[in-house]
């Protein structure tokens, strides 16, 4: 009678089949070729060797590339998270229609084409954007500063394109906290600040690590906004990859590059993994 | 989250504490909502401009740029292109990564949480690495690059979309509804149209949704998976904002802003789209 039961709410594995076949044939193979190829010493082909990663890691210029790539996944991080928690702070304690609203404004760049929300930034920072037409308004400056092509504009314009991606885990986890907590710790004699550094920041801390996991991703390898925002003179990974292989034609070491990029990301992702599952833990305990 | 108990001390002077705690966030808060919802209302704005420039504030306003779409054949195109791409891409999402979550949601074996993974993992991966080792593959099989591989290497990094949430929606479902309707003699394919389909539908339709969106508004797969003669719609709006800032792209923005915001009001109501991203 037992196997009848579950026979009847679980559906074949076999059902995953056609999309796993898929995977294999159209995700993983190609991602071996990558790494194959990636070995080719020149781009003719037939040598294998470690040439590729040799020059890739021997090159100040490229590892400058990756090490200013994954500095700017930092800031972005940072940046969001700074902005992005007193919004699912303020989401959370504000009354229904409220909700609705914040989450609306949230939810729209998150849709929104990635061209279009760049596009937005370019309008605004450039030298007759609104930024400059506003202090120039004011008075506080005479000639327009230079907004757009900075590392700063990037770091800006990235934050509110991924804000998204860090407000919603960080409102989910603290719709999980029982209230009760604050009020406890309130009776007890703490004042609003302590109660939030020693109840609530500790107790969201997976929406917390889950938002700075998406965002640092995203931020890395956002190939648009880094392209249209930071302009020729800054180069970060994705750019350096597609110049390799589509301008320069050399596959075997914009291979090299992407494999380096994809392992760094890995690595980034394990380490919010684990840092994921410690707070998860902590935040249960 | 109730407000915070009141201290017991019951004095009236003014609450420093908690006052300054609420300005802090609540002005951060409106900060972030407002650089938040800034670049959306500056494209609307100037895209209503008389002007050849997008200088801001606008000289004057007009609905030029927007008449101008009309004539915009490049645009168009593209933005068929980026249409039928993405139709084709949901699809074959659905079809396939329906199927792969009802396999592998209840499924309690290692088989199931790989391939969880495996399906999950283009959501992590650099996309454009992905694209090329794509453009890799299909050249070293001797298969020339062409819609049909643009579809493809959509489909890859459009499923994941459908896979999570479809796994989140049968996750919550309650078994207990199937073996209900089984002992009342319903058969596996009945069970499933008339119980697990209706229950699971609005994940499906938000994961669906999401998945179209991920594939309109692709440049990284596209890139290296398109042929020349295929121009789609975010690339060629990057080209035109690389050369020069040209107005048409503004109205067009503002066309895709108004329709991305009805989309999402209908999934909103139909499909609870919020609750799914939380």
């Amino acid at each position: 009678m037992a196997a009848t039961l579950r026979d009847v709410t679980t559906y074949d594995l076999k059902l995953a089949a056609p999309l796993a076949a898929g995977f294999v044939l159209f995700f993983v193979t190609p991602l071996v070729i990558l790494l194959a190829l990636s070995f080719q010493t020149d781009p003719q082909g037939g040598h294998y060797g470690l040439t590729q990663y040799v020059n890739f890691l021997g090159d100040s210029f490229s590892l400058g590339v990756l090490g200013s790539t994954l500095w700017l996944g930092v800031k972005v991080t940072v940046l969001t998270l700074l902005l992005g928690y007193p919004v699912a702070w303020l989401h959370q304690r504000s009354p229904g229609w409220a909700r609705g609203l914040i989450m609306l404004l949230v939810l729209l760049p998150l849709l929104t084409s990635v061209v279009v929300r760049t596009f937005a930034w370019v309008v605004i920072l450039g030298r007759q954007g609104i930024v400059n037409a506003t202090l120039s308004w004011i008075g506080l400056i005479d000639t327009p500063l230079k907004l757009l092509y900075t590392e700063g504009g990037v770091v800006v314009a990235l934050a509110q394109v991924q804000m998204p991606l860090m407000v919603l885990p960080i409102i989910t986890a603290l719709s999980r906290i029982d209230p009760n907590f604050a009020d406890a710790s309130s009776v007890l004699g703490a004042g609003h600040w302590r109660t939030f550094r020693k109840v609530i920041l500790p107790l969201s801390l997976p929406g917390i690590v889950a938002g700075c996991l998406l965002t640092y991703a995203a931020a890395i390898t956002a190939f648009i906004t880094q392209s249209l925002i930071g302009g020729g003179q800054m180069l970060f990974m994705p750019m350096y990859i597609y110049q390799q292989a589509s301008t320069l034609q050399n596959w075997p070491f914009a291979a090299a590059i992407s494999i380096v990029f994809l392992v760094s990301v890995l690595v980034v992702v394990s380490i919010f993994n684990a840092l994921g599952r410690l707070s998860r833990g902590y935040a249960n305990a | 989250m109730s407000d915070y108990a009141k201290p017991v001390s019951g004095s009236r002077h003014i609450d420093f504490d908690a006052l300054s705690f609420r300005i802090v966030m609540t002005g951060i808060a409106l900060m972030a909502l407002v650089l938040l919802v800034a670049p959306t209302v500056v494209v609307i704005w100037v895209s209503f401009t008389s002007g050849y420039s997008l200088k801001f504030p606008p000289p004057g306003y007009s609905l030029r740029w927007y008449a101008e779409l009309w004539n915009a054949w490049q645009l168009q195109f593209a933005m068929m292109n980026s249409l039928t791409v993405a139709a084709w891409a949901t699809g074959l999402s659905i079809l396939l990564g329906v199927s792969a979550s009802l396999g592998i949601a209840r499924s309690p074996t290692l088989t199931a949480k790989v391939l969880d993974s495996l399906f999950l993992s283009p959501l992590v991966l650099p996309a454009l690495a992905f694209g090329l080792s794509s453009l890799m593959f299909f050249s070293m099989i001797g298969v020339p690059v062409s819609p049909l591989t643009l579809i493809i290497g959509h489909t890859v990094v459009s499923v994941p979309f459908v896979v999570r949430n479809t796994v989140a929606s049968l996750a919550q479902m309650n078994p207990s509804l199937l073996e209900a309707s089984s002992s009342l003699g319903a058969g596996r394919w009945y069970g499933f149209r008339r119980v697990t389909l209706p229950l699971i539908r609005p994940g499906i339709m938000a994961g669906g949704f999401i998945a179209f969106m991920a594939s309109f508004d692709n440049v990284p797969v596209s890139l290296f998976l398109r042929d020349a003669a295929t121009d789609m719609l975010p690339i060629r709006m990057w080209q035109d904002l690389e050369g020069r800032l040209d107005v048409t792209v503004a109205a067009l923005s503002g066309v895709l802003i108004v329709v991305t915001i009805g989309l999402m009001l209908v999934m909103e109501r139909v499909a609870g789209l919020s609750k799914r991203l939380t």
